[in-house]
This record gives structure tokens, C-alpha cells and sequence, in this order.
């Protein structure tokens, strides 16, 4: 049993016991803190595996902004836990009922096939970033920009959804003010060169 | 030594609990997002886990792809969440009901 061995156990056992808080957690805060213990966990043995930059990309991504996104939203709204936890206990043996079920399945059609691959050597001797940029960039440019595409629409359709217009306030309209023109801002009035009022005197000197 | 049948039932493992949770909170909407994260989170460890021990990485270039989309979909959805608690005062499922579906 080396050491890479144990490790799996031990982060194993953490991920499935942290994933069984998350769905039965009392408080929706501490189901959000236990999800993030969950991807935090899977990234240190994706780490283990030799897939850094997804490990990396996991942390960033997940634990940096959408779990803080759920938690934002989970501490921002005012919500009654007991009328959403009614039918827990209803729902558990049909949960767990499913969920053996399918899990017995799975493990069947593991053992039917007897996946023991070992690990293959580095492929080509490169970095896990190095390959997978290479990969990501040439055969899979196309989809790459078009997640790039969602991302953009996801943005938008978020901030769409969540803007409201408040009665009272005062807003610019931004298509007026591209298409403001000069005449619209300065008034040229004409004026006579030579005035006609005398010149000041020389009072003004000595008040 | 860990094999790829190792991870492929820490994988199964995890979609389990996942499902069982749509199950059991079938009236919190923001625990059945988080258990639908946690779905994609055991697919992912098996895309990684076959691209790893298979030497492919197209595995990888999905959980990557897998990780974008998930993230537009849960801010999508929590945008989703706000409105409607914003309108209903609820984020109960078995309250929204309005579609009458």
C-alpha cells in the first residue's frame, strides 16, 4: 500500500462524507462551506493523478467564484429553513432507496468490465498544461471560443435577469448621448466686435 | 497503486449522493442546484480519470468545457433564484407553481 494509495482513501473518505453533509445539511451556509470542502478535495486528487492544471482550474474557478456566488446568494436571501426541509424525512428511503439502487448497478458494470488500467506514462514528456494547451488550441479551438460565447451570453442573460428598474431614480439614456450632436450643445451667438460702451474709467483704479 | 476502478467508484459514489439528494430536498432549490454540482463534480472526476489513465486529453479539453458551462449555468440559475425570491418571497419548489405544470 504506498503512500499515493492512503492518500486516495483519506481524501476519498473526506470527499464522500463532505458530499453526504451537502445534501443533508440543516442550514443551506453549511451546505455551501461543505460543497466547497467537496471541490477542494477533489482538486488535491485530481493533484494525486497528475491533472494539475485542472486541479488548479477547480480551485480558481469553483471555490474562488461560484461557490462564493452561492454563498452570496444563500446569506443574501431571507430564507425559512423549516417549510423547505418538510418531507425529509418523507423522501429519505425512497432517496437512498434510488441511490442504492443505482449505485449497485454501477458497481456491477465496474466489476463487469475490471477497468485495471495502470497509469500510463507522462504523455510525451510534457507538463499537464503544456499538453493539455496543445490539445485545447489546435483540435479544439472551435469549441474553446464558443464557451468563451456562453460565458459572454451567461453574463448577460445574469445581469438581465437580476436588473431592476427603480421608480425615482434618474438615469442616463447612453444611445442619447452617442448621438448628441455639436449643434445640440453649443449655441454660437453672434456678437459685434467693437463695443459699443465707452471705456471704463479710470475710477475702477481707486476705489 | 490506484487503478482507474478506484476512481470510477468515487465517481459513482458521489452521483449516488447527489441523487439521493434531488431526492430528499426536493423543496430547497439552492440544495438541489448545489447536489446538481455535485453530479457534474463525479462526472468530471471520471472524464479526468479515463483521460488520465487512457492518455487522452480530450478527457481533459471536457472537464474543461464541462467546468465553463456549469458555471454559466449556475449563475444563470442563482440570477434565476434571485428573481424569484425577489417576486415570491419563496424559494420553496412545491410553491412554484404559477406555469401549472
Amino acid at each position: 500500500m504506498t503512500i499515493n494509495l492512503i492518500l486516495f482513501y483519506v481524501f476519498s473518505a473526506i470527499l464522500v462524507l463532505s458530499a453526504l453533509g451537502v445534501v443533508g445539511a440543516k442550514n443551506s451556509v453549511h451546505a455551501v462551506l461543505l460543497l466547497v470542502l467537496c471541490f477542494f478535495t477533489t482538486s488535491a486528487l485530481w493533484l494525486l493523478i497528475q491533472a494539475e492544471f485542472l486541479a488548479i482550474v477547480l480551485v480558481l474557478v469553483y471555490v474562488g467564484a461560484v461557490m462564493v456566488l452561492f454563498l452570496f446568494v444563500v446569506m443574501m436571501l431571507d430564507i425559512k429553513i423549516e417549510p423547505l426541509r418538510e418531507g425529509f424525512i418523507r423522501y429519505l428511503p425512497v432517496g437512498v432507496l434510488v441511490a442504492a439502487v443505482m449505485l449497485a448497478e454501477m458497481l456491477l458494470l465496474i466489476g463487469v468490465h475490471n477497468l485495471q488500467v495502470a497509469a500510463p506514462a507522462d504523455p510525451a514528456g510534457a507538463s499537464n498544461t503544456a499538453w493539455l494547451g496543445m490539445a485545447l488550441f489546435t483540435q479544439f479551438l472551435l469549441p474553446f471560443e464558443v464557451a468563451a460565447l456562453i460565458l459572454t451570453v451567461a453574463v448577460v442573460a445574469a445581469v438581465m435577469l437580476t436588473l431592476r428598474k427603480r421608480s425615482g431614480a434618474r438615469y442616463q439614456n447612453p444611445s442619447q448621448q452617442v448621438a448628441v450632436k455639436a449643434s445640440e450643445r453649443i449655441r454660437i451667438v453672434k456678437m459685434p466686435s467693437i463695443a459699443k460702451m465707452p471705456i471704463a474709467p479710470k475710477t475702477e483704479a481707486a476705489p | 497503486m490506484i487503478t482507474l476502478a478506484h476512481f470510477i467508484v468515487l465517481g459513482a459514489v458521489l452521483f449516488c449522493i447527489a441523487v439521493a439528494g434531488v431526492f430528499i430536498n426536493r423543496k430547497n432549490l439552492i440544495v438541489l442546484l448545489m447536489a446538481i454540482e455535485l453530479m457534474l463534480l463525479a462526472v468530471n472526476i471520471n472524464f479526468v480519470a479515463f483521460s488520465r489513465y487512457l492518455g487522452d486529453a480530450a478527457g481533459q479539453v471536457f472537464v474543461f468545457f464541462i467546468l465553463t458551462v456549469a458555471a454559466a449555468e449556475s449563475a444563470i440559475g442563482l440570477a434565476i433564484l434571485v428573481t424569484l425570491f425577489r417576486n415570491r418571497a419563496t424559494i420553496n419548489v412545491g410553491e412554484i407553481d404559477e406555469l401549472k405544470g
